[in-house]
């Protein structure tokens, strides 16, 4: 078969309807790459007899006419998506052997489309970790360099989809787990609004925060997941009921007038000038189509570190309590009663970083200190949001850097968690504001590493957000440069 | 803030997660890394500041109260460590 891993959703589709192959051929070939894959360990669980079968039944419907935009396309799944029987571990130990008996609502969605499910991508144990490097299945590696990490959580998905190894992959995003490994990878995340695709079925961490989203070559291949990713959910108590637009009609509109602010926090004498450059050289090609660089400040975005360690473990503690070895997943082999099997089972099935966050989760929560923490860390979340309620009076949208570097190497910051942390300063305000945003390739530092461009939209703007993504990849062509041997 | 061996096995206890002795200093030296980070807070006055818990200061929504579940109930034995006649096992609780 001719070379299909570069191409677009709305390519692949036309040929399958075309007849040019058929989904079994286009998923085995998907299958073959990922086979034959032996670095990168960007897949947790690949079940290629489930994945054919999948194409087949796929197969009969393009046969019938019966044919939406993602029918027959093979996609793969972030492990925190719950799969009906297949095993979802969400990167733990304490999960090795759940199959879930149900489905989240993004992946029926998904189902229901007549997408192929190509795996289940590793990623940072209950999405905690910006490197990949929690996970209990491994780390995964960069395609760019194999000596150095893919971001995270969502490591395992931009891996995959920057090596070509799936033409499209979910990530969810609490604190930049989608934007910060798909600036690390050179691919493009976007992190939709609070509230905009369902959280029913995916393994939370921190409830007010999680989002899933889409990790694509292109924004246009965004736009067509998100149309089958959006909307609204009874199941999710928390999903907003919105009108869902038609995010591929608009991906062409004009840029002319556009306000594009820049927080003088973001462009100031930390960031590294090799990003920057590169930052700058962007906003110049959006300033050539039109739109207006405005200068914004974002005064209280420091503060979005310190407050997301204190609500994110908090949310997480609780979360993650139902891992108890009394119902399902791991339980340790031997215990002298009911608590010690609790604690013996979660000592042993969660990984240090998660352990972490549970017990600072549990002190922020704990008596004599919710005001000090909890409460506080809640009013400075208020402040962080009034500040980007401010900053649209005078923008459309918020450009900036996705991540403070490229992609490290692995061990790097493994032992120095606030090291690590520090790592996703440009993204998380907007998980605490609720706000939708996208990283998008826009060029190389100069070791040939990915650099992302953040762009920040106003709540359930992502058609819009989508649409100025677009007009710069029509410019550029950062996006279509794959990693050596991919 | 320093955190001493006492709080750090009083917050895995709660947390219901066992450390070895050793393991104490470590947890120790790391939690107050990451709450010294988080104390940045303290240099805002909030007094006058609400409180946020949702993105979209929404309340959560109310569903009718009928049944909408499915039955799974073998499904979801079926996924346990240990079960009997229907019903999970666990260690004895009440001798």
């Amino acid at each position: 078969m001719t070379v299909l891993h570069n191409k677009s959703i709305k390519e692949l589709s036309a040929s399958l309807k075309a007849g040019e192959f058929s989904s079994v051929e286009l998923t085995q070939y998907f299958l073959d790459r990922i086979q034959a894959d032996e670095q990168l360990n960007c897949f947790i669980t690949v079940d290629a007899g489930m994945s054919i079968e999948q194409a087949r039944a796929a197969d009969k419907r393009i046969s019938k006419g019966d044919m939406d935009a993602l029918t027959g396309i093979p996609l793969a799944q972030k492990d925190i998506f719950c799969t009906d029987g297949m095993l979802t571990t969400c990167g733990s130990r304490i999960l090795y052997n759940f199959v879930s008996p149900y489905d989240a609502t993004v992946i029926e969605h998904f189902r229901s489309a007549g997408c192929v499910t190509l795996g289940k991508t590793n990623m940072d144990e209950f999405a905690m970790g910006s490197s990949n490097e929690t996970s209990y299945y491994g780390p995964v590696r960069n395609p760019w360099d194999t000596d150095r990490v893919p971001g995270g959580s969502s490591g395992g998905s931009a891996a995959a989809v920057a090596a070509r190894l799936a033409p499209a992959a979910t990530g969810t995003d609490t604190g930049g787990s989608i934007r910060q490994p798909a600036a690390l990878c050179g691919i493009t995340g976007l992190k939709p609004s609070y509230g905009r695709v369902s959280r029913y079925g995916m393994i939370a961490f921190a409830s007010s925060l999680d989002q899933g989203g889409p990790m694509t070559h292109s924004a246009e291949d965004a736009a067509i997941l998100m149309q089958t990713m959006a909307g609204f959910d009874e199941r999710d108590s928390t999903s907003v009921d919105q009108p869902v637009p038609d995010f591929s009609a608009t991906l062409d509109a004009d840029l002319h007038g556009l306000k594009i602010g820049m927080p003088v926090e973001f462009f100031n004498a930390d960031l590294d000038s090799g990003i920057a450059d590169i930052i700058m050289t962007a906003l110049k090609e959006y300033e050539k189509q039109g739109a207006e660089l405005v200068e914004i400040s974002l005064p209280n975005g420091h503060l979005s570190v310190p407050c997301y360690y204190v609500l994110a473990p908090a949310e997480a503690s609780s979360n993650l309590s139902r891992y108890d070895g009394a119902r399902y997943g791991y339980r340790a082999d031997a215990y002298t009663d009911l608590l010690d099997m609790y604690k013996k089972t979660r000592a042993e099935g969660f990984g240090d970083e998660v352990k972490r966050r549970i017990m600072i989760g549990t002190y922020a929560l704990s008596a004599g200190y919710y005001d000090a923490y909890y409460l506080k860390a809640q009013k400075i979340r208020r402040l962080i949001a009034d500040d980007f309620t401010r900053a649209w009076s005078q923008c459309d949208v918020i450009a900036g850097p996705t991540s403070p570097n490229t992609a490290f190497k692995l061990g790097d910051k493994t032992d120095d968690p606030v090291s690590m942390y520090l790592n996703d300063i440009y993204t998380i305000s907007v998980n605490l504001a609720g706000l939708p945003a996208m990283s998008i390739p826009a060029g190389f530092d100069a070791g040939g590493l990915p650099v992302g461009l953040h762009l920040i939209g106003q709540y359930f703007d992502e058609a819009h957000l989508l649409n100025v993504a677009h007009r710069y990849q029509q410019a550029t062509d950062w996006h279509t440069r794959t990693p050596e041997g991919a | 803030m320093s955190l001493e061996s006492s709080d750090v096995e009083k917050i895995a206890h709660l947390a219901r997660i066992e450390i070895q002795p050793e393991q104490v200093e470590e947890y120790a030296s790391n939690l107050s890394e990451i709450l010294d980070l988080v104390e940045q807070m303290n240099e805002i006055d909030t007094n006058r500041t609400e409180t946020m818990a949702h993105p979209q200061d929404t309340a959560l929504r109310l569903r009718d109260d009928r049944v909408t579940e499915q039955d799974m109930r073998s499904r979801f034995l079926a996924l346990s460590p240990a079960s009997e006649t229907g019903l999970f096992l666990v260690p004895k609780v009440i001798e």
